[in-house]
């Protein structure tokens, strides 16, 4: 869906982006990762030409995005950026129907798909009329997030979207973006200097440094198949949670022992990740949970057994 | 002075028409200035913030025009756009641009970088970011800027007064020359409660919140324009000739009053300062023009005096005046000073004023080349700087001439030191510094003694203007009696007031006389 191709970008003597190529498939989520001044903004700005690039070529759908108008292009770009950006002199209402506004659709439309929006993001109606510094930070973003959203770009934008938010509010509109369905829909990359982020919401991450990709891939790749040094040190400090988050039960499915009981608990999928599983144990009382796999696959384990397979698994990555 | 003293308000409510005229003009003036300096200043300031690289020239040149005193501004506008509204508009416009310029500036780059570029990613067009989110966001800063511009040209306007704008300048230098402190006020204060009113009221339109800011914005340039058009209402007029009467000369009973009163002259005038009055009528911006009788640009400019058949203009004698106590410590100074009197005639002076006017030679070079001719030069002698004598003079060419003879005449023939305090302004300002011991002397005319600071009553005018020396005997007695100050011999020439024309159209229209000018105005 997008093919980014030996794209470079310098500021004089600043090589901000070094000869990066790319590509993201539909609807999939791609997370740009790594260091403050690493060149992930300059980026995701040349993708709707809020930088032009000094060399290299972007396609989306096939089509140089050079061919386009940049207006145009951008109108059918969703672009979310950390600090909002919101218009101070527009209420919410207005906020959000900018893009539609540019696209002349009529009052009834505008209204109808605001209304959609606010309830799908949480926002009450009654915020439709105040203006943007009259709300909490987190609703600002949903705001930011609204706007963007308005015209159902089939792509988004997402400059560390939800870094200006503390950590629980964070955590609460992670849970929310992955549950909603306007994104599912959405071929998003989203920028982020933060690890766990990137796991929790990337389909695949490219991790940059000084302007270049180190290694693009899923999140399991990067724990497991790290291609260096740099890849390894950048994942340490948080490695065992990460591990458990890009790690599904699937894959340590044969490394757990043939044994199923009856439970009233309904099972976990085994596509859950296996951090998930082990907050079962945490959240229910019980020793053991049941997995299903394929629906008719049925495994009833306890937290020692799932930690013995996860060992398993990774002394094999190991020795590969 | 024994009359009623006029109270300030009677003042005002017998000067009403021309108070609201003044008023309305001063309120046209700045307003018109203000629009145009908004239509040019705002887009440059946009201009700036986009081209930032602009921005230091741009503001620094608009920074530069504001330390240009205000007189010369409009002096230097009046080569290329004549006299009238349009440079004083123009100067007004140059003074209002610097607060416009920066405060879009400042206004529009330091609006939120996010907030920008958002409005850019959902894909605004340029002219979009412009006008939805730049000059709303800006609004309040830039409204600050046309605030400040407003106190400046409200101030400012008065001064247009000078080269025949009109405004309240005419009442406050009218005032100023005449001495009249109430004429002043009637122009002093309507001018600061403009400047209260209207800042008062943009603050008030500057603290508008976004929703009415928005609706407010569309009705800003319609008042703009509506205040503007005050400008135009009083002018409609029409008359053959055009006179230029400085304000002094309007409100003097030997002025025009004397005029519309004996003479029964109806001609449309515009309020003009002396120092462009005879150019312009040189450039057939004015036909007629108040001046005085030994002025240099007489010559220069080719204009003759009419004839002042029923004797309105009173003599006009020039005589140093000097405060009692002064002769007394310098008890050689008034032979010293007598040693000019009966030296100088009418057309002596005139030829002297040209030579400084209009020639452009230093008036102590005219000074000196005089006394040598007349063989009353003699070498500064070694000064006793204990005693300094003090000479004012009044800001005009023939003034400083006098100053400069009285002051090498005091170094050759005394031990006393000089220093001279030339360009007091008008005759209150040289006055004042006289019985305030600022000053020990200065050149006065009898007419101006006898009117200006007599104020003597239209009786006492009548009587002894009849011949030069009732009305040199008048004020000599008075002065002596009133301030303790004595009037020396006259020095021999007549700067009466006068009214002039280009000697060509004179000739043409044959016109000789004040009488022969009504009479021509009459005549359809
Ligand atoms: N407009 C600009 N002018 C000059 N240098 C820039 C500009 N934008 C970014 N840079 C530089 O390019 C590099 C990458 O910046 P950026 O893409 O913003 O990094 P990141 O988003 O990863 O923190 C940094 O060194 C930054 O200083
Ligand atoms: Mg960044």
């Amino acid at each position: 869906m997008i093919k980014v191709k030996d794209i470079s970008k310098r500021f004089g003597k600043v090589k901000a982006v070094d000869t990066i190529s790319f590509e993201v498939q539909e609807q999939e989520n791609l997370i740009l990762l790594g260091t403050s001044g690493c060149g992930k903004t300059t980026t995701l700005k040349m993708l709707n030409r809020l930088i032009e690039p000094t060399s290299g070529s972007i396609f989306i759908n096939g089509k140089n995005i050079t061919d386009e108008q940049p207006e145009t292009l951008r109108r059918g770009i969703g672009y979310v950026l950390q600090n909002n950006g919101l218009f101070p002199h527009y209420t919410v209402a207005e906020n959000i129907a900018i893009v539609p506004q540019l696209l002349k659709w009529d009052k009834k439309k505008i209204s109808d798909r605001t209304a959609e929006l606010m309830e799908k993001l949480h926002l009450s109606s009654d915020y439709l009329h105040v203006y943007p510094n009259e709300l909490s930070g987190g609703q600002q973003q949903r705001i930011g997030l609204a706007r963007a959203l308005i015209s159902d770009p089939p792509v988004l934008l997402m400059d560390e979207p939800f870094g200006a938010l503390d950590n629980v509010t964070r955590a609460a509109i992670h849970k929310e973006f992955k549950a909603l369905d306007e994104l599912k829909r959405k071929t998003i990359i989203m920028v982020t200097h933060d690890v766990q982020e990137a796991f929790e919401l990337g389909d695949r991450i490219c991790l940059m440094d000084q302007g270049k990709i180190v290694q693009s891939g899923t999140p399991a790749d990067l724990l497991f198949k790290p291609t260096n040094k740099f890849v390894k040190d950048f994942l340490k400090d948080q490695r065992l949670q990460l591990e458990f988050k890009a790690m599904r039960l699937l894959d340590i499915w044969n490394l757990l022992p043939n044994h199923h009981k009856e439970t009233h608990t309904s099972p976990l999928s085994a596509h859950t990740d296996l951090w998930t599983a082990l907050e079962h144990f945490k959240f229910t009382d019980s020793e053991t949970v049941c997995i299903s796999k394929d629906k008719n696959e049925l495994k009833t384990v306890g937290f020692e057994q799932l930690m013995s397979a996860f060992n398993q698994y990774k002394n094999k990555q190991g020795h590969e | 002075m024994n009359e009623h003293q006029q109270t300030l308000l009677e003042f005002m409510q017998q000067q009403a028409d021309k108070l609201a005229v003044q008023t309305m003009q001063h309120i046209g003036l700045t307003f018109i200035s203000l629009f145009f300096a908004v239509l040019v200043g705002l887009p440059l300031g946009i201009i700036i913030a986009r081209k930032r690289k602009l921005s230091g020239t741009v503001l620094g040149f608009a920074g530069i025009l504001q330390t240009i005193p205000s007189i010369a501004l409009l002096g230097f506008m009046i080569p290329l756009l004549g006299i009238g509204p349009k440079p004083a508009i123009v100067a007004l416009l140059l003074y209002a641009l610097l607060p416009i310029i920066r405060n879009t500036y400042t206004g529009i780059t330091g609006i939120d970088a996010a907030v920008k570029e958002a409005a850019m990613a959902m894909g605004m067009s340029k002219w979009q970011i412009l006008i939805k989110v730049e000059l709303p966001l800006a609004m309040p800063v830039i409204l600050a800027g046309i605030r400040t511009a407003t106190v400046i040209n409200v101030g400012v306007a008065t001064l247009a007064s000078f080269i025949a704008a009109g405004g309240l300048g005419e009442f406050i230098f009218g005032g100023i020359s005449l001495n009249n402190t109430n004429m002043i006020l009637a122009g002093a204060i309507p001018a600061a409660l403009l400047a209260i009113i209207f800042d008062f009221l943009l603050s008030l339109v500057q603290k508008l919140n976004f929703r009415k800011l928005k609706r407010s914005s569309y009705a800003l340039p319609v008042v703009l324009l509506l205040l503007s058009s005050f400008y135009f209402i009083p002018t409609a007029y029409g008359s053959k000739l055009t006179a230029g009467f400085t304000p002094e000369f309007m409100g003097r009973q030997d002025g025009n009053l004397g005029l519309e009163s004996k003479y029964g002259l109806k001609i449309h005038t515009i309020v003009i300062s002396d120092a462009v009055m005879y150019k312009a009528a040189y450039e057939k911006e004015l036909d007629v023009i108040s001046g005085y009788s030994t002025d240099g640009r007489l010559k220069a400019y080719g204009l003759v005096v009419l004839n002042d058949d029923k004797g309105i203009f009173p003599p006009y004698y020039a005589a140093p005046i000097v405060r009692d106590d002064a002769l007394k410590k310098f008890p050689e100074l008034e032979k010293t000073l007598n040693l000019l009197s009966g030296k100088i005639n009418d057309s002596v002076m005139t030829d002297l004023n040209y030579r400084t006017d209009y020639l452009h030679q230093s008036p102590e070079r005219v000074a000196k080349d005089f006394l040598v001719n007349h063989k009353l030069f003699k070498p500064a002698r070694k000064s006793n700087e204990e005693n300094i004598v003090r000479i004012g003079s009044k800001i005009f060419g023939e003034q400083y001439i006098l100053a400069n003879m009285y002051s090498m005449l005091i170094k050759g023939y005394t031990n006393y030191d000089v220093s001279t305090k030339t360009g007091l302004g008008g005759t209150k300002i040289c006055f004042d510094a006289l019985t305030n011991d600022q000053i020990d002397f200065y050149p006065e005319y009898t007419g101006t003694g006898l009117l200006a600071i007599l104020q003597a009553s239209a009786k006492t005018i009548n009587e002894v203007t009849k011949n030069k020396d009732s009305t040199y005997n008048y004020v000599q007695r008075e002065f002596k009696k009133q301030y303790q100050i004595s009037w020396l011999k006259p020095i021999g020439f007549n700067n009466a007031y006068a009214l002039m024309m280009r000697e060509q159209q004179a000739k043409s229209l044959n016109i000789k006389t004040i009488s022969n000018l009504k009479r021509y105005l009459n005549s359809k």
